[in-house]
């Protein structure tokens, strides 16, 4: 990648991001990706057994506390199950998915070489009365690649990975829609945040992880947490947008900046400390309320080794888990300047917080 | 008395301050030094008596915080809607009377008159998303002042006590853990001894886990409120506990297979020294046990419970005498480990 | 290998009472490992050490790595005793209430009891282990206590049988595994790596024994041999894993997703050895690795599966051909 890329707007950022494929579990390319953007901001950057990409930013103070901040960078998606001898191929998912999006999905199968797809369905004039308004199970889908059996079996193996095709589209000038955007959205807030600390002197340590593994296991951020031992953490990931069908108390507006989560699983002290940030810096934001398990990977990393205190801001995002997830870019911003002046208090302001 | 004073205090899982502060206040003196860690925990340290063989670490455990809700949001004529923090029983909610944050304003759980029922509703449970709460605000302004996002609420009821030996109080689970540990404190035996009260229990064992992890004991042993279903309408043999008949032991339950040695090592202690005990029937339900045990290189644990039925409700009902008898056998069983050495260092041993 | 296996998934080791099922196993393999350790969660830890080189300083080249097999196996533990003698009770695992019925169940001193679900029940779709009890023979409580106490653990009876090259037991879930584990051992593979053989505890009810072993050892990376559904009955899922076609290699089961680089270098074992393989991508159901992955700083794993049929029923079958193929490639792989 070259030195003028990193200077990609938020939106070339995204596009860049969504269209990278990361299915749970499978992130190395990606993962690598990643680490060179990263790289642009700091000398410190690792991508570790997990393929976490770590990146450091030292602090001023020699005794300085460690802030982790991480967004996953894994995406949904699906391996083949089996490939029929008309050249069908049977999925089964990665991460949760909603097995009603998928009839007339454009998929991407990642054999030996890339193959487009579509995910078929019986059509409606063939369908049974009594199948009539009934959602198909993921394990009845098959993709269809236009290949026989024979012929696709040479390029594809039983394991390799399926991901959603979906270019991102540009809406109105001021969203944006496309797949992944669970997470990457949040890993280009992590960039926006490099970009504003860049030659900012801050007291402490910054730790970035891009982390994985978030759709299935959590593997990826709890290995890490454990490993990297932050004095506190702040998660970066998407929460659901308003649509009609959702309620007000689990949905946030997109454009009116990121969602602070409150609950158990949030750290007081850092809630209020982004709030009053927020107000201090006039970065508009919403408050969630969590009974429980937010959900994210706040619920790991709270209960990581003795405890990690931990705040969680999420950007609002449409239509979550299909390939078509949108997202408004100021949200995006304004997600990224909270969470850097977060980053940027003092390590004893940190240390009294936390 | 002591449970009085502690079930009369509001600690919802994640908002215990006001717990963990009055428990502060008890056990100042009673301990060698006091950690409150960055969760909520209290780890309570009292150092072994004896000095010269290898020391070993016996933690104990009770959690804070007890179930209840948030606020989630306000309609515009100033209804307050909340979620459940912790596993509560939808039905239980309405007309219940419930206290909102530190100030403990007065509310009410509403529910549509039965007059205004249609037939479908009346045989229909009204799930918590439908229902409010009515702290007498007229707008939506106010509501949002007086019970801010986030505000937790607690359940509102009096501590009182039933028949000759009933106690009836919300938060039983687990402020009576927490008053056995109190008066455990006063003790001390040769061991090092961690008494943690522990939070976030409601919502998934979260504050055991992180404090287990800092004592990284040898062994432990937690102290619960557990559930005891013997009313009418239950067979005899889905009865997890029966009230008055004793401590429970849990053998094995949805989050712990309890240590054998020590459940019969329990059970001897019991039987030894006359206490009540009975073994919890059901193999539902799960505690702060379940983390502890697989901490680390695992922990050898198993947990005494005080039966109390209507659990997770404002009317948690209990016996005194089972009370007594689960703190009598915690005593006796720190007692007896005290007395017989080998049985801590072969319990705990790796072969 | 035949009598190994006979012997183990014979014997008792419902999950949490895991006593008799280690001292058969302690018993075949302590001859042949440098340390065993048994753990607080009862896991068996047999450590056969690296070799350090004089090349390296005397430090150890090699790698570390956990093979685990999990020794417990699905059963039921008595809840309650009526007072005719009828014991109710609950489930230690995933047991089926329609595999359940019409069971034997032996508890560990021997006592044979039957499985039967009450009369009243009318339509078997409503059946649930609730609705069921176990009858011993006994006429009263005070008899029947004599013999079976609350909190005691019986396990389904199963016998061992062989056909050609398939064979029929309870509890090849793990069993196979461990017997795996065991010719391992006994082959005493020529390696400079310290390999650490695991049989846990407490799989079946949540992954519990791993969890405190992998955080004890903290290998550079493991393998768990375990079974896995096989694709290949009547009307069943299509799976590529099927009874004679060698291990499966886990590309994932619902409790993780198995590290490329681990995956790869048991594909490329296989391929070059000639050792048929399938790939596993099981739907439901998760194994050991799932908790050692995420033991402290994290844990690559991959798995080598048994395919089975009939899983979780006091009758499930394994082919003798695929478990001297799982020996093989889990040697390769600890040789590498």
């Amino acid at each position: 990648m070259g030195r003028e890329d990193l200077y990609m707007n938020i939106i070339e950022k995204l596009k860049y991001l969504s269209e990278t494929v990361a299915v749970a579990g499978f992130e190395k390319d990606a993962a690598e990706k990643v680490a060179d953007l990263f790289k642009g901001y700091s000398a410190h950057v690792e991508v570790d057994r997990f393929f976490n990409v770590r990146c450091l930013k030292k602090g001023t103070d020699e005794k300085a506390k460690k802030l982790m901040i991480t967004a996953h960078l894994d995406e949904i998606g699906f391996l083949v199950r089996s490939i029929d001898d008309k050249g069908f191929i049977g999925i089964v998912n990665v991460g949760g998915i909603d097995s009603k999006i998928l009839l007339a999905q454009e998929v991407v199968i990642h054999g030996k070489q890339n193959i487009t797809g579509i995910i078929g369905a019986t059509p409606p004039h063939l369908l049974k009365a009594e199948d009539a308004g009934k959602a198909l199970k993921i394990s009845d889908l098959y993709v269809d690649t236009g290949y026989g059996g024979e012929e696709l079996k040479k390029l594809v193996s039983v394991g390799d990975t399926v991901s959603f095709k979906s270019k991102v589209s540009v809406m109105n000038d001021s969203k944006a829609s496309g797949k992944a955007f669970d997470n990457r959205a949040s890993v280009v807030c992590l960039l926006e945040i490099l970009e504003i600390l860049k030659d900012f002197n801050h007291e402490n340590d910054i730790i970035f992880v891009a982390s994985t593994q978030e759709e299935t296991s959590m593997v990826g951020v709890k290995t890490a947490s454990y490993a990297l031992l932050p004095d506190a953490a702040i998660v970066i990931d998407t929460c659901h947008g308003d649509i009609p069908d959702l309620s007000k108390d689990c949905s946030s507006t997109p454009g009116k900046g990121p969602e602070i989560s409150i609950g158990p699983n949030l750290h007081p002290g850092m809630v209020n400390k982004m709030f009053e940030l927020g107000k201090e810096y006039s970065i508009p934001c919403q408050k969630m309320v969590e009974a429980g398990d937010t959900g994210t990977e706040a619920w790991a990393t709270q209960v990581s080794r003795t405890g990690i205190p931990t705040a969680l801001l999420s950007v609002p995002v449409r239509y979550m888990h299909t390939a078509v997830e949108t997202v408004s870019i100021e949200d995006i911003k304004y997600t990224a300047r909270l969470a850097a002046e977060f980053a940027k208090i003092s390590s004893i302001q940190l240390e009294k917080l936390a | 008395m002591l449970i009085k004073e502690l079930t009369d205090l509001n600690g919802v899982s994640g908002n215990e301050k006001e717990v963990r502060d009055f428990i502060l206040n008890k056990i100042n003196n009673l301990c060698d030094s006091i950690k409150v860690d960055s969760i909520g925990n209290i780890i309570a340290y009292k150092s072994g008596k004896s000095s010269k063989q290898e020391k070993l670490k016996v933690m104990l455990s009770a959690h804070m915080d007890e179930v209840g809700f948030i606020v989630s949001g306000h309609t515009e004529k100033g209804f307050v809607k909340f979620k459940a923090v912790g596993g509560i029983d939808d039905r239980i909610l309405p007309g219940k009377r419930v206290a909102a944050g530190k100030k403990r304003l007065a509310g009410v759980i509403g529910s549509k008159p039965i007059h205004q029922q249609d037939k479908d509703e009346r045989n229909k449970i009204t799930k918590i998303k439908n229902l409010y709460i009515d702290i007498g605000a007229d707008s939506k302004e106010e509501a949002e002042k007086l019970a801010p996002l986030g505000e937790f609420i607690s359940f509102d009821s009096e501590f009182t006590e039933l028949g000759r030996d009933c106690i009836k109080a919300k938060a039983l689970d687990d402020r009576v853990g927490c008053a056995v540990l109190i008066e455990v404190l006063k003790h001390s035996f040769d061991f090092d001894m961690y008494v943690c009260f522990t939070v976030q229990e409601e919502v998934g064992l979260r504050g055991a886990q992180v404090a287990a992890y800092r004592v990284m004991p040898d062994v432990a042993l937690v102290l619960e409120g557990t559930t005891c279903a013997d009313v009418p309408e239950v067979e005899p043999y889905e009865c997890s506990t029966i009230l008055g008949n004793g401590a429970a032991l849990t053998i094995v339950d949805r989050t712990c297979y309890c240590d054998k040695e020590m459940v019969s090592f329990l059970s001897g202690v019991a039987k030894k020294n006359n206490i009540r005990f009975q073994y919890k029937q059901t193999t539902t339900g799960g505690n702060d046990a379940g983390q502890i045990q697989r901490t680390g290189t695992g922990v050898k644990t198993a947990s005494i419970s005080v039966p109390c039925r209507y659990i997770h409700s404002p009317v948690s009902v209990m016996s005194r005498s089972d009370f007594e008898s689960v703190e009598r056998l915690t005593l006796a069983a720190l007692n007896e480990m005290n007395r017989d050495r080998e049985f801590l260092k072969n319990l705990t041993k790796v072969n | 290998m035949q009598d190994i296996l006979r012997k183990v998934t014979q014997a008792f080791g419902v999950s949490g009472n895991e006593e008799e099922i280690r001292k058969v196993i302690t018993s075949e393999i302590e001859k042949y490992v440098d340390e065993i350790k048994i753990d607080a969660m009862g896991n068996l830890i047999a450590v056969k050490k690296g070799k350090s080189s004089a090349k390296s300083g005397g430090a150890f080249p090699g790698r570390k790595i956990m093979l685990a097999a999990h020794m417990d196996e699905i059963g039921v533990i008595a809840t309650f005793i009526d007072e005719k003698g009828f014991i109710r009770f609950s489930n230690l695992g995933g047991v089926s209430a329609f595999n359940s019925l019409a069971q034997r169940v032996r508890f560990k001193n021997g006592t044979i009891g039957c499985i039967n679900a009450e009369e009243q029940l009318e339509d078997y779709k409503n059946l649930k282990l609730e609705k069921m009890y176990i009858d011993i023979g006994c006429k009263s409580r005070e008899e029947a206590e004599k013999l079976v106490r609350i909190g005691d653990a019986a396990n389904f009876t199963g016998d061992f049988y062989v056909n050609g090259d398939r064979m029929i037991s309870k509890a090849m879930d793990d069993r196979s595994g461990c017997a795996v584990l065991i010719e391992v051992i006994k082959a005493q593979p020529k390696t400079d790596n310290e390999v650490y053989y695991v049989f846990t505890t407490q799989e079946e009810v949540g992954l519990r024994g791993a969890k405190t072993a992998a955080f004890g050892i903290m290998p550079d990376c493991a393998i768990a041999v375990d079974v896995t559904f096989s694709g290949d009955t009547p009307q069943c899922r299509s799976r590529e894993v099927k009874l004679g076609a060698g291990p499966a290699i886990k590309v994932k089961d619902s409790a993780y997703i198995a590290h490329p680089q681990i995956r790869r270098e048991l594909e490329e074992l296989a391929g070059s050895n000639n050792i048929p393989y399938t790939l596993e991508l099981l739907d439901r159901g998760g194994s050991d690795p799932g908790a050692i992955q995420a033991a402290g700083a994290g844990v690559p794993c991959g798995g080598v599966s048994i395919p089975c049929r009939y899983t979780h029923s006091p009758a499930e079958m394994v082919s003798m051909e695929d478990l001297k193929n799982c020996v093989k490639l889990v040697e390769l792989f600890i040789k590498k």
